[in-house]
């Protein structure tokens, strides 16, 4: 074709990206990606095959890991842990060291990617490789800092790690960087399809002095991750798939093992009519069409206020249609290749077995070949269609509309995911009325896709729990360093007095502010040590946690009220119990047959104390990113907290989690003290003359076996706590599963815990950034 | 409302596309103009990386915007012999050897632009080649000559032959949010200009925010604008990609319900044939390949030419080139 021929038409013609580098690097090892283990390159099998998602053509072989052979490499990791654990500055120096040779490598890594994975070029290049080599800078920056900031903090220990294809080396970077900064030892398995940048990262690795054993990778596909799960591990992080993250709970549930789950989404995109709609259209490219819409969290659910809805919906397909679809590995290509043929038949088959609403394929040229979709926008679906629910992982934007800001939260929150959230407004009040109403881990204001190392990102809800990023991030790769020991199971005290009270005082629960006969009918009598009868208590059952959780939801607006409130209210009922303090310490010895009562009493007055003054206290960070903007870390409440209370402390161990959770704007359920539950019983006065709203907290007597199973399966709770001397950490742990909910249980274990552990797990960080600029 | 879109094988837009006739000032459009700084940033700042035109594509891309420069002499000490070296170089803009290889001919800029004084010698020196001349008017650059000065000033550019009149609005205007003075005004200078269009510069480095830069776009277009353009070349800051995408997303608007299509003019500071092909990228993306062609598009630049030039040598000889292989303006 001729120059003048060209100037007619004015297209943009190809631009590729040479592979000839990268294809010559994975030649010259073998032609075949396998582990990393104790520092050097392992065996090499071709069991499976990487394949490059825009032709099909066959990448490399893939070495599909063995339990021995991640045994070995859990070995490994554990021999090296001791010792990579001493020196946070000679960590930093390595963090350093791998960030700088990343950069150097920039290139290759980029093209590693693409190759294998099949986004842009443009996005590997200009994106996931620059926000890979921050996260190391960043976080050698931690590593120096660790000894200063967090003294009561060590590292976990040895952490496998599995991490998914669509950010191969973005995700390994967010999982290797903080575990390596905070003195931790790693077993990473790269995805079965995207293994080669993780190769690269291995040789750098080597380059950079990272110790042998240091950092492992293995190799393989679900099984081996399976294999991670089972070994040897202290710790799992994991991002994929929220129906494989419920098998990672379930398989580590009671075992100890720390996890972190970094799940799916269905993420709003929420256009106000007062919004810029051009640029927010712009935002909806970055949104959805961003690596082919196979991100977490993706802005996949467009909820687009009517009065401007057509107008939006017509700049929207115009866009599209502008879209450039095609060779990955050219640097004018908006949307690249899915990942892999099964990827793409599942995006197929859900957009094909919906039938509501108006389906638009942009109109672009499509690739005759390779594993493409076209960018795809579906209006006028409901709240109840499948694809509105679902998570498609696919270039596939559901829009509906609303009419009211009211709406858009409720539409954006009628979701089990919690990921992120964006919202398009130029009206500050709304904006920032509306950001922390979303049930999101992040929310992006006039912008989308934002991230950076120093800012969290993590989910709530199905989306999973965790934050990666900044310094809530570090919270995953390290535990306290108190020394714990075995917890014996402390028993009631029998007897067979009838006692002697001439009026019955069957203790009653708490419910929702009234105090409330047991749902079952039954209830138990409490001895002394001697065997004298004190009184009798109710027998909570599920009907009774049922009623709890009703009463806490409808309590919600404890948590939009301020901190100072929460304090006031904390005061009076330290107040209320210090006026009655020698009662509650003579019903503690009674029941204990000991005589901390006092001094437990005194505990106690001294936690409500505490908790009120961290209820206004307890503050988020602006984080500096690197934008013309802030990135907002702000704490909020988990929501309803289930716990069961510490055996040995009737009263303090009840109002530990009580006071942290109030504090911080959380609605409870407390299982009282199994063996000596009538501290809390006549808590409830205190609680009913001290202002606390009816549901806030709500207390339940009985045993903790058949009330854990119970708490932990409710999907309308959002956390559940154990410090009960019962063995009910794993049943907690594997019924959690329903929601995902956060649990915080003693595995067994006793340990000194902190004011700060309580306020860390009575709180999420929501990331909300804020861009601006006039 | 359609429109004819032939091949332009004139640079006289009047024979390609009807004119905007403009509209009613409405102004409930005006104030619902939004302008999202930190979006249009980062749109601007990734569009770049987004696009990527090489070889004989990029080559035709440079013809294109040679096509599209209006080749400019805005200085106090302009001079006939100034201005007929720049009309000799609007006629050849590239050296022969160059223009073979590429198998061109025939290549010249969209127009020349000039101060007043000066159209009578460049209409002289231009004749026969179809190049149109423009020139500044109504006060140029600051606009804050008495207003029948400033109308008069058109007519008698128009007089002396002028196809094309650069004005400059009234930024006070914009500032003072009188939208009705800002149209009036514009309206007036569409009139004066009868048969020749009509460029708008808004001056856009001295109107405060984006958003000012999206409702003056818009109400210049609505007062029958045929072109709007960012700047004087005068001010601080000239033309760069966050205003244009405002201006241009502006047009589209306006296209889009009014069925006429407005041009669209950065000038100054574009000096390098990349920032040239980013330009004709920002176009082509956000309104089509319509845009592209010297009717509705035009860089206002000096020393582009010369950039563009060296790209093309290296284009056919493949060794970098210097700037003094190519011929003065």
């Amino acid at each position: 074709m001729s120059i003048s021929e060209r100037l007619d038409k004015m297209d943009y013609g190809p631009a590729p990206e040479s592979s000839a580098e990268a294809l010559e690097w994975i030649e010259s090892r073998g032609g075949i990606a396998g582990h990393f283990i104790d520092g050097k390159f392992g065996i090499l099998r071709d069991d499976l095959e990487l394949r490059k998602p825009a032709t099909g053509a066959r990448l490399a072989g893939l070495t599909k890991g063995t339990a021995d052979e991640v045994a070995s490499a859990v070995k490994a990791a554990r021999r090296a842990q001791s010792k990579w654990a001493k020196d946070a500055s000679a960590r930093a120096r390595v963090l350093y060291a791998i960030a700088r040779l990343m950069q150097k490598h920039a290139r290759l890594l980029a093209v590693m990617e693409t190759l294998d994975n099949g986004k842009p070029i443009r996005e590997s290049r200009d994106i996931d490789i620059p926000l890979a080599i921050r996260h190391f800078y960043y976080h050698a920056g931690l590593a120096q800092l660790m000894d200063d900031e967090m003294p009561e903090r060590e590292a976990i220990g040895v952490c496998g790690q599995i991490v998914p294809w669509n950010f191969p080396l973005l995700m390994l970077a967010w999982k290797i960087a903080p575990a390596l900064a905070m003195g931790n030892t790693v077993v990473l398995k790269p995805a079965e399809y995207t293994t080669l940048s993780a190769m690269v990262f291995a040789e750098i690795c080597v380059e950079a002095g990272v110790p042998a054993g240091v950092v492992n990778i293995v190799t393989g596909d679900g099984e081996t991750g399976q294999h991670i799960v089972d070994a040897d591990v202290d710790k799992i992080a994991f991002t994929g798939s929220t129906a494989v993250g419920r098998r990672i709970r379930e398989a580590t549930a009671g075992s100890g093992k720390a996890l972190t789950l970094e799940l799916g989404g269905k993420s709003p995109y929420i256009v106000f009519d007062d919004a810029d709609l051009d640029s927010a259209v712009e935002g909806l490219v970055d949104a959805i069409w961003f690596n082919q819409g196979q991100v977490c969290c993706a802005g996949s659910r467009l909820l687009v206020q009517e009065s401007v809805s057509d107008r939006f919906y017509a700049k929207l397909k115009r866009r599209m249609d502008g879209l450039r679809i095609g060779d990955p590995l050219d640097k004018c290509i908006d949307v690249g290749a899915i990942v892999d043929p099964v990827q793409l038949a599942q995006i197929t088959k859900m957009v094909n077995d919906n039938t509501e609403g108006e389906t638009y394929h942009a109109a672009c040229n499509m690739p005759e070949r390779g594993c493409f979709y076209p960018p795809t926008l579906i209006t006028g679906l409901s709240p109840s269609a499948t694809l509105m629910q679902e998570e498609i992982f696919g270039p596939v934007l559901c829009a509906t509309t609303f009419r009211t800001p009211a709406e858009a939260v409720q539409l954006a929150n009628n979701t089990r995911y919690g990921l992120a959230a964006t919202v398009w407004t130029e009206n500050v009040n709304l904006a920032l009325d509306i950001a922390p109403k979303l049930v999101a881990g992040v929310v992006w204001v006039n912008a989308t896709n934002l991230f950076d190392a120093a800012a969290p990102f993590g989910g709530v809800r199905e989306s999973g729990f965790g934050r990666e990023g900044g310094l809530e991030g570090l919270m995953a790769y390290t535990k306290p360093k108190a020394a714990t020991k075995a917890l014996e199971q402390i028993e009631a005290f029998t007897g067979n007095d009838a006692g002697s009270d001439p009026i019955d005082r069957t203790a009653k629960l708490y419910i929702g502010g009234k105090q409330a006969r047991p749902d079952g009918g039954y209830s138990k009598a409490v001895y002394s040590k001697k065997g004298k009868k004190l009184g009798d208590v109710s027998l909570a059952n599920r009907k009774d946690i049922r009623n709890a959780v009703e009463a806490a939801q409808a309590a919600n607006a404890w948590g939009k009220t301020t901190g100072h409130l929460r304090a006031q209210i904390l005061y009076y009922m330290a107040e209320n119990l210090s006026a009655r303090a020698s009662e509650f310490a003579k019903r503690i010895d009674l029941m204990t047959g000991k005589t901390g009562g006092k001094a437990e009493v005194e505990a106690s007055l001294n936690a409500l104390f505490t908790y009120a003054a961290w209820a206004d206290k307890w503050d988020g960070a602006a984080r500096g990113v690197p934008i013309k903007g802030i990135a907002l870390a702000m704490k909020e409440p988990v929501g309803v907290i289930g716990a069961l209370c510490a055996d040995d402390l009737p009263l303090l161990g009840l109002i530990k989690p009580m006071g942290a959770s109030m504090a911080m704007g959380n609605r409870c359920i407390l299982a009282a003290s199994e063996p000596f539950p009538l501290a809390a019983t006549d808590f409830i006065q205190i609680l009913e003359t001290s202002d606390v709203p009816s549901g806030v907290v709500n207390i339940l007597t009985g045993r903790h076996t058949e009330l854990a199973p119970h708490m932990a399966a409710h999907n309308d709770v959002d956390a559940v706590w154990s410090q009960s001397s019962s063995n009910v950490s794993a049943v907690i742990e594997a019924k959690s599963v329903g929601n995902l909910k956060r649990t915080w249980v003693n595995n067994g274990q006793t340990t000194q815990i902190t004011t700060r552990d309580y306020l860390n797990v009575a709180t999420e960080t929501k990331t909300v950034w804020v861009p601006y600029g006039e | 409302m359609t429109t004819q879109t032939a091949p332009s094988t004139t640079h006289l837009p009047q024979t390609v596309e009807p004119r905007n006739p403009g509209m009613e000032l409405d102004l409930s459009w005006v104030r619902s103009v939004q302008a999202n700084t930190s979006a249009i940033e980062r749109r601007a700042k990734t569009l770049p990386g987004r696009r990527s035109v090489k070889k004989e594509y990029q080559a035709a891309w440079l013809l294109r915007a040679i096509e599209c420069i209006d080749l400019t002499t805005l200085s106090g000490d302009d001079t006939s012999e100034r201005v007929r070296r720049l009309c000799a170089k609007a006629r050849m803009p590239l050296r022969n050897d160059i223009a073979d290889a590429l198998g061109m001919s025939g290549i010249q800029t969209g127009a020349i632009c000039v101060y007043h004084d000066m159209i009578e010698t460049a209409v002289d020196a231009l004749k026969g080649s179809g190049i149109p001349v423009a020139a500044v008017s109504t006060g140029f650059p600051a606009g804050l000559s008495p207003f029948h000065l400033r109308v008069a000033e058109i007519e008698e550019s128009v007089k002396a032959g002028a196809a094309e009149i650069d004005i400059v609005i009234s930024r006070r205007h914009v500032l003072s949010g009188d939208w009705q003075a800002l149209y009036d005004e514009m309206r007036a200078f569409r009139t004066a200009c009868g048969d020749a269009h009509v460029k708008a510069i808004l001056g856009t480095g001295e109107l405060g925010t984006l958003r000012n830069v999206a409702r003056a776009s818009l109400i210049c277009m609505m007062a029958g604008a045929d072109f709007i353009k960012t700047s004087t070349g005068k001010e601080s800051v000239n033309a760069t990609l966050p205003v244009s995408l405002v201006m241009i997303r502006a047009i589209r608007d306006y296209h889009e319900r009014t069925g006429f299509r407005v041009g669209y003019k950065p000038a100054g500071g574009i000096s390098k044939a990349k920032d040239a092909l980013v330009y004709l990228t920002l176009m082509k993306d956000e309104l089509g390949n319509r845009w592209l062609q010297p009717d509705l598009f035009r860089f206002g630049a000096s020393s582009l030419l010369n950039d563009i030039e060296r790209q093309l040598e290296h284009h056919v000889t493949g060794a970098y080139s210097a700037g003094y292989r190519h011929a003065l303006a």
